[in-house]
């Protein structure tokens, strides 16, 4: 069973060689963190995004753990440096086979 | 002009916030037996000596920042900067934020490298309560650093739940 | 849980023993209205501001691929009869709740009016996720526009209803939506301040649903808060309501989608 939902990647699509690009990654999920109870009593089970990964043309640059302390509609901020001109591929991975895929180009001169 | 609520005339507010602060802990402990709140601090200190295999932790070079106070613990900013040349032979490894406050005590961890530039990291977490919350960093030399931040979390009005 | 009992006893204590007369609540001078982003902390301003941070753009963006999807018994996407609804829909969020063929309808309404009546497509409940896209989408086709309801012949008697709601004393608290949003708007309500409570920046992400939600759930929460019979979705009452809060906020920019905490 495959889940998805909607990311949203903002990042410069340009860049000077060797200058650092803040990257900001954010995911529609509601990250839920298995401490919470219906109105009934019951235990609602966790489901969340546990793992984001950024490739820069296929090589792992990013990398982070989520657990359930982090937010629904979880973001991230980080940077990377601009190395040279391609794609960069984002990945969620989550409870429930939950995994959603974004894509960025960059041009750097 | 806006007027506020004083009880205590001519005591800064800010001031009296923290003195209720001091007086609800121990109100709270008569809420939940003191093994329940201190527990979640055990938890957090377990969750760090997992992290670094019960190394020193040296202060400084880690800066945490939340607001001082949180109209709604569900989703609070947090930014965690570390102060290193992100160079081949000196960068940050892994930056670990743990909350001695919250049901589960590890709440994320970054992995960078000599390519991030910065260990500048964004996100927006969840608090359960008032507490502390920590970044427990790994240089690439083996050693740990920390950096904390107290915060003051408070309900929003009026919700579902009555 | 406990804090909140401890700040309703506050607040009734308060309100017992301050003056509780309220004058019928007449307009506040434009001057005067505040929304709420300005008592937000600045990190939640920012979260409301920035389309790269704020959650609600998901909603927006879903809103939007609706628009263009044909559905219902007629296979009629909204765009067959309204086009670009950055054209069409621009300035509609300003104008609601309105008399429509002799009902009071909300935003919310009158989407799942045309749904039934153009598309042969089911009624969408409140907080249904795709109503909420359609409306948030729409309402931002308004974001910075002044709220300008007027008041006229058809929407007198409703306008005069929900004047009624907002000023009559409620619940087990007993306590009317004017006690606090309009004579103690800007003291304090445990560590919260109170806000004077306009509606221009519906649907919100609230920080405490962690989700997008509409202004009457935020209302039916408001009701909970003083322990009332909660109004019921899409009911009359709460159109009346919605429409005098609307009013009572003309002149103020709507920021759809708000973030609030």
């Amino acid at each position: 069973m495959s889940k998805t939902s909607r990311t949203s990647i903002t990042m410069p699509s340009t860049a000077k060689k060797g200058s650092i690009i803040e990257i900001r990654a954010i995911a529609q999920h509601d990250m839920e963190s298995g401490f919470r109870y219906t109105e009934s009593g019951k235990l609602i089970p966790r489901d969340i995004i546990h793992v984001f990964t950024c490739s820069y043309n296929n090589v792992e640059i990013f990398k982070a753990d989520f657990f359930s302390g982090i937010g629904a509609n979880p973001l991230i901020i980080f940077t990377t440096i601009a190395t040279e001109t391609g794609t960069l591929e984002f990945k969620w991975v989550g409870d429930d086979g939950y995994e959603a895929i974004n894509q960025a180009r960059i041009t750097v001169s | 002009m806006k007027t506020n609520m004083n009880f205590l005339p001519r005591m800064h507010r800010r001031d009296w916030l923290r003195s209720i602060q001091k007086l609800g802990f121990i109100a709270l402990g008569s809420w939940f037996s003191p093994s329940l709140v201190f527990a979640k601090k055990e938890d957090a200190d377990e969750a760090i000596k997992k992290i670094t295999g019960g190394a020193m932790i040296k202060d400084g070079r880690v800066t945490l920042v939340i607001p001082p106070l949180v109209e709604n613990g569900n989703l609070v900013v947090l930014t965690v900067s570390v102060d290193s040349p992100m160079t081949a032979n000196d960068y940050v490894k892994v930056i670990h934020v743990v909350a001695e406050g919250n049901p589960y005590p590890n709440i994320f961890a970054a992995y960078l490298s000599p390519r991030s530039g910065t260990a500048n990291i964004t996100t927006r977490v969840r608090l359960a309560d008032s507490q502390r919350v920590l970044a427990i960093v790994q240089m690439s030399d083996g050693s740990f650093w920390q950096g904390s931040a107290e915060t003051f979390v408070t309900l929003s009005a009026c919700t579902e739940m009555v | 849980m406990k804090q909140q009992i401890y700040r309703f006893f506050l607040a009734s204590c308060f309100l017992l023993i301050a003056d509780s007369s309220t004058l019928a609540a007449s307009a506040l001078p434009t001057q005067q209205k505040q929304s709420s982003y300005e008592l937000m902390s600045p990190e939640n301003r920012v979260m409301q501001d920035d389309p790269s941070l704020n959650p609600a753009m998901f909603w927006v963006s879903e809103g939007e691929s609706l628009w263009n999807v044909k559905s219902g018994e007629k296979r009629v996407a909204c765009s067959s009869c309204h086009g670009d609804a950055k054209k069409s829909m621009r300035g509609v969020a300003t104008q609601f709740p309105k008399v429509i063929q002799g009902k009071l309808q909300t935003l919310e309404g009158q989407i799942n009016q045309c749904r039934v009546a153009r598309q042969g497509a089911p009624v969408l409940p409140y907080e249904n996720k795709e109503l909420l896209s359609l409306t948030v989408f729409v309402a931002n086709q308004s974001k910075g526009m002044t709220i300008s309801i007027k008041e006229t012949a058809t929407n007198k008697a409703d306008l005069e209803k929900g004047r009624r709601w907002f000023n009559e004393r409620m619940g087990q608290l007993n306590l009317s939506c004017a006690q606090c949003h309009e004579d103690r708007a800007g003291l304090k309500l445990g560590g919260s301040s109170i806000p004077q409570g306009h509606p221009n920046a519906y649907p919100i992400y609230r920080l405490e649903w962690q989700t997008l939600g509409s202004l009457q759930r935020r209302l039916r929460n408001c009701m909970s808060g003083v322990r009332a019979q909660q109004f019921e979705y899409g009911s009359p009452e709460m159109a009346q309501l919605e429409l005098f809060l609307m009013w009572r906020a003309n002149g103020l920019p709507i920021e759809t989608p708000g973030v609030r905490p």
